[in-house]
């Protein structure tokens, strides 16, 4: 199953709809709490980093029997150094975004923590393509 | 054993419009045949539709007053929202005096078991091994409401029975201790919603739940009345054992102030505490502790109450300030160190409504909901009896409606006929020359 997400960029308030929705399709499919968790809270940063640090972009999640794929796309600024941005309490986030409780310094952290298998291709000035693999039964892998 | 609930229907009162559907956080609730059917499975007795019902359609199945008389050694276990009940009364022993009068034989507070379990819940925050942050169990629609959208959660909710459930447990014992017969003990609990009768009759995490019976703040409200008014200063007996802070359980915040944790989220009325647990699934919420009410205000706000709920958090500031001033508590110690505060069974995810147990099946349903979403003209009108388009999609997929049950889609289906035969009219055999008909 294929879900198609439009995010808009600033929208802090909005900003989680895709993994939310998501998260639902997971639950009513009955995958196991502890694997929705890890696809939800990677998905859900790197929909909010899209929404703070790219003025939006889209989102295309792939349900699989076994797997959910997630690919999220921008055409943002791009990551500098993306190892430095995997690094624990490293933000850029504007003082906003920090305002509203945003722009932790632990996104690219968190989602290396949840996701099975996490691609970042980022180009500064052109975009940001995020890859998140979930795999849905990881005992049997 | 099946699902019993509180929450039932008035089928004869029930005009079948769309308020109950449209609130129901679970979406519960659908309408058929112009009346309303609660799902059973999905239903967390929080009350939201007995709240905005305007027929007064839907009800909480309690126990009535007189069922007291089945037992020879009756005790009421009111719940502190009770005491906010009534204009002008700061002194919640004359509501227990009441009780008394009204033909209970011993009051027990649910305030005061408030009071123990708050002790034990600082415990077993301090130690640290439940999850962070911790989520209360004192509201059984709340934990309902987790077992079955936020399964993730489960083992952050705090595993300790209830202050009705602890009170029910110290009040048999004290009860039995003085020589009576447990079968001849009926305790009553005076409930302000109906998710704690559903709790109290099919308890989910401890063996069998202490309680009795369970009779609506309501019903009892218009028993105490004329009783209260009645009440001469000299009449009033020392009944109260709790504290200000077990009291104050009752209203929004009450227990996380009790449990002077610095650190907590308290979140009242269920769309609100929805919001709160996403965030923590999310694991954007760094608190220690979250304290969970479906009802807004808290239990002051349960839909068997009589009083608004913001007059009775009003109200539930000055009984507070009276107890710690001026309170009066009797000398009596009831609570049993033995006796057992932590769940006997771990809670369990409620699976409800799989789409199918075949995983390729249940993907290929859930894409078919989405296709057919997309084809409706997603207003969420209601008039299929579902309370969203999205609903109706599922509901469709799984064969318990029809596409023809959408308006929109039926006036379409017809349109489409209408055109169907307009051009169908206009055929003539070949045998018969166009311009010959027309003359």
């Amino acid at each position: 199953m294929n879900l198609h997400f439009d995010v808009e960029g600033g929208e802090f308030i909005s900003a989680g709809v895709a993994s939310s929705k998501v998260k639902k399709v997971l639950k009513q499919l009955a995958i196991k709490p502890e694997i929705i968790r890890k696809i939800s809270v990677a998905m859900y940063e790197a929909e909010i980093n899209m929404v703070i640090h790219a003025h939006g972009g889209v989102i295309d999640a792939e349900i699989m029997p076994d797997h959910v794929h997630v690919v999220l796309k921008d055409e943002g600024p791009g990551i500098e150094n993306i190892e430095l941005a995997m690094k624990a309490g490293y933000s850029t986030a504007s003082r906003l975004a920090r305002e509203m409780g945003f722009g932790a310094g632990m996104g690219l952290a968190n989602m290396k923590r949840y996701a099975d298998i996490l691609q970042i291709e980022s180009e500064p000035g052109k975009g940001t393509t995020v890859e998140i693999t979930v795999k849905l039964y990881p005992e049997q892998a | 054993m099946g699902n019993y609930h509180s929450v039932t229907l008035d089928k004869n009162r029930c005009i079948g419009c769309t308020d109950c559907i449209k609130r129901c956080p679970t979406e519960a609730i659908r309408v058929r045949h112009s009346k309303a059917e609660i799902t059973d499975e999905l239903c967390i007795d929080c009350g939201m539709c007995i709240r905005v019902c305007k027929s007064h359609a839907k009800r909480a199945l309690t126990d009535p007053l007189d069922k007291i008389n089945k037992f020879k050694y009756k005790v009421a276990i009111p719940a502190p929202t009770l005491y906010t009940q009534f204009k002008q009364l700061r002194d919640p022993n004359i509501v227990l005096t009441a009780l008394k009068k009204i033909g209970f034989d011993e009051v027990f507070e649910v305030a005061k078991a408030a009071d123990v379990v708050t002790a034990y819940s600082q415990q077993l925050l301090d130690e640290g091994k439940i999850n962070r942050p911790v989520i209360s169990s004192a509201c059984p629609a709340i934990v309902k409401l987790i077992q079955m959208r936020f399964p993730s959660l489960i083992d952050n909710v705090m595993p300790i029975i209830s202050p009705k459930e602890a009170i029910a447990r110290y009040a048999r014992q004290y009860l039995m201790d003085q020589g009576l017969a447990s079968k001849d003990i009926g305790i009553f609990f005076i409930t302000p919603c109906a998710a704690k009768v559903t709790n109290s009759r099919q308890p989910q995490t401890i063996k069998t739940s202490d309680v009795d019976g369970v009779i609506s703040m309501k019903d009892i409200y218009l028993e105490l009345i004329p009783v209260i008014n009645k009440l001469k200063p000299e009449d009033i007996e020392i009944i109260q054992m709790s504290s200000a802070n077990g009291i104050g359980w009752a209203a929004s915040g009450g227990e996380g102030l009790a449990s002077k944790v610095y650190n907590l989220v308290a979140v009242d009325g269920i769309e609100n505490v929805i919001t709160i647990l996403e965030r923590v699934e999310n694991n954007k919420l760094d608190v220690d502790f979250i304290e969970c009410l479906a009802c807004v205000n808290g239990c002051l706000g349960g839909p068997l109450t009589v009083e608004n709920s913001f007059v009775s958090t009003n109200r539930m500031g000055k009984i507070k300030k009276y107890v710690k001033q001026h309170g009066k508590t009797r000398d009596l110690n009831i609570i049993n160190p033995k006796i057992r505060l932590k769940w006997d069974y771990a809670l369990e995810v409620t699976h409800v409504r799989k789409l199918d147990d075949n995983m390729m099946v249940a993907l290929t349903k859930m894409e078919q909901i989405d296709d057919l979403h997309k084809t409706l003209p997603r207003i969420d009108c209601g008039s299929c009896g579902a309370p969203t388009c999205k609903a109706f999609a599922e509901d469709v997929v799984r064969g318990d409606a029809i596409i023809e049950d959408c308006i929109f889609m039926l006036r379409e289906k017809v349109r489409s006929m209408a055109e169907e035969m307009m051009s169908l009219s206009g055929i003539l055999p070949p045998s018969i020359d166009q311009n010959r008909r027309e003359s």
